[in-house]
């Protein structure tokens, strides 16, 4: 009986590895065959190369540009203002959260305020971020932190509304403070909703940084994107695409990880 | 010896266009050691009355007195336990249970050391490290009364605690509770739907009206029945026309409406 079901046991993880194999494959399979088409397409030219490029120019360019180390430091300026954002938005944007669950005054007097931040495109303030910040990362910073901060606050503070009273009632009946209240049961209590505002933040923060770049124009992939764009050189506009498709998906890799770690426990 | 006094309580809840009074009259003595028992029609006001004398809500009118003391705000000495266990699903059943100290700070070991023996007792001592998803809905309710009981509170106001809980397990569960508290000495107050659970559990059984809640009637258990078990009250041959007593006692408040 015990053999019996420690076959089928085996029978059942072969099953469910050989799936996950499948999976694997055709994903790389989707990725291989779109780079191959794109590279057969252009050479064939039944695509412009001038205008699509194709994967070989790129990686060719992308050796060139290690080499004279130019791609390094616009990546590491781009990667640099977004993560800054990205924190700056979801740090401050919790502490205003907190700060409204804190005050009920203070929340319905600025909840018209906050309606009108949140449905205005915050791009649209890049100017004024420029001209108030200087032409610098300051204000491509601040841009990437100001695109997920209005959001983050209305996402957390209804969070921390929604939690149920009845964890703070059990906090209460500690004698707990309206702080312990809150370390204690509404902030933990939110850090679902808080791990999926950061998932959208990570979306959000490269938005507002490659805007800010397109806006500066001094250095980052931004700006490699709009310097490619002006001199017609499309290679170089596909090789910052590739770039912030990776990094991007590194960190919000990262962010799962944070998940993982923080709501593991949670049914 | 009076150890909870309610004088005339009125509790109202005052909305932009509503004036409700939940419970009015309240007059209650309640004695130290002794196992109270609040029943009555659903919206009678049995939960405001606990938040009351737990110091979350306060009296519109009257007063409450614990100890001879009036009752300001939510303390340590007054334990709580919800109808669900409200454990909080972030936190180990070691965390879970020493909650209450760590709000209070105390964190010393020997300041948890009564934690870790209740939950010995309640035969969890094994779960330590495990988290609330991972127990099942009676253990869950075991050990939020190690929560509850692990700052040594004097009062114990229990909501319903039974409610979310299958019959075997809420059967067992009352046993337990009752063993506990009569153990450790305390003064408990039960809000419950159960007529059974209430004259099982109790001393005294008080049944409040429709509302605006006000005590209608209140039922003393005989001595040797309070002192016994729920489980073996419920099998006694006293039991029976004392829940017929207060069954037709309630449904004549039905008949009122």
């Amino acid at each position: 009986m015990k053999s019996k079901h420690e076959e089928m046991h085996r029978q059942f993880k072969k099953q469910t590895k050989t799936r996950t194999l499948q999976i694997r494959a055709v994903q790389i399979l989707i990725l291989l065959s779109f780079f191959i088409g794109w590279e057969t397409a252009a050479s064939a030219r039944w695509i412009d190369p001038l205008l699509f490029s194709s994967p070989s120019r790129v990686w060719d360019l992308f050796l060139v540009r290690v080499q004279d180390g130019s791609l390094i430091m616009h990546t590491s300026v781009t990667l640099f203002e977004t993560i800054l954002g990205f924190l700056l938005g979801t740090f401050l944007g919790t502490f205003l959260a907190a700060i409204l669950w804190w005050s009920p005054f203070l929340s319905r007097v600025l909840d018209p305020y906050i309606v009108i931040l949140n449905s205005m495109p915050k791009v649209a303030l890049g100017p004024i971020l420029i001209v108030g910040l200087g032409p610098g990362f300051t204000s491509i910073i601040a841009m990437g932190a100001l695109i997920s901060l209005v959001i983050t606050t209305m996402v957390v503070y209804n969070a921390f509304r929604e939690v149920d009273d009845n964890y703070v009632k059990v906090m209460k009946s500690f004698g707990a403070t309206k702080r312990q209240s809150f370390f204690g049961a509404i902030f933990p209590a939110s850090y679902p909703t808080m791990i999926s505002t950061l998932k959208v933040n990570v979306g959000l923060a490269w938005v507002g940084v490659i805007v800010g770049e397109f806006l500066v124009s001094k250095q980052g992939l931004g700006y490699m994107i709009i310097y490619g764009f002006q001199v017609f050189n499309f290679t170089l506009v596909m090789l910052s695409l590739v770039i912030i498709a990776i990094l991007a998906t590194c960190m919000y890799q990262t962010v799962e990880l944070v998940e993982k770690k923080l709501i593991r426990h949670r049914t | 010896m009076a150890f909870l006094q309610l004088k005339e309580v009125e509790k109202t809840f005052f909305t932009y266009d509503s004036v409700t009074t939940a419970v009015e009259k309240i007059n209650l003595t309640i004695n130290k050691g002794e196992f109270i028992s609040i029943i009555g029609p659903s919206g009678c006001g049995k939960t405001t009355l606990l938040s009351l004398i737990s110091g979350l809500l306060h009296p519109t009118e009257g007063q409450i007195l614990l100890d001879g003391k009036q009752i300001e705000k939510p303390t340590p000495e007054t334990g709580y336990m919800l109808q669900q266990d409200y454990l909080f699903p972030w936190l180990t059943i070691e965390q879970n249970i020493t909650l209450g100290l760590k709000t209070m700070g105390k964190t010393k070991s020997e300041e948890k050391e009564l934690a870790y023996e209740l939950l010995d007792t309640l035969g969890l001592s094994d779960k330590t490290k495990h988290y609330p998803s991972q127990l099942s809905g009676g253990m869950r309710q075991r050990v939020a009364l190690v929560r509850m009981l692990s700052t040594d509170p004097k009062l114990l106001l229990l909501d319903e605690p039974f409610s979310a809980l299958d019959y075997q397990t809420k059967l067992k569960l009352e046993n337990l509770v009752f063993s506990t508290i009569r153990t450790h000495g305390k003064t408990a107050i039960l809000v419950t739907h159960d007529i059974g659970e209430a004259l099982a559990m109790s001393d005294r059984v008080i049944l409040l009206t429709h509302r605006p809640g006000s005590i209608q009637q209140e039922f003393s258990v005989a001595h040797h029945l309070a002192e016994e078990l729920p489980f073996n009250v419920r099998l006694d041959s006293q039991f029976t026309p004392l829940f017929q007593e207060v069954w037709k006692e309630m449904e004549s408040l039905e008949k009122q409406t």
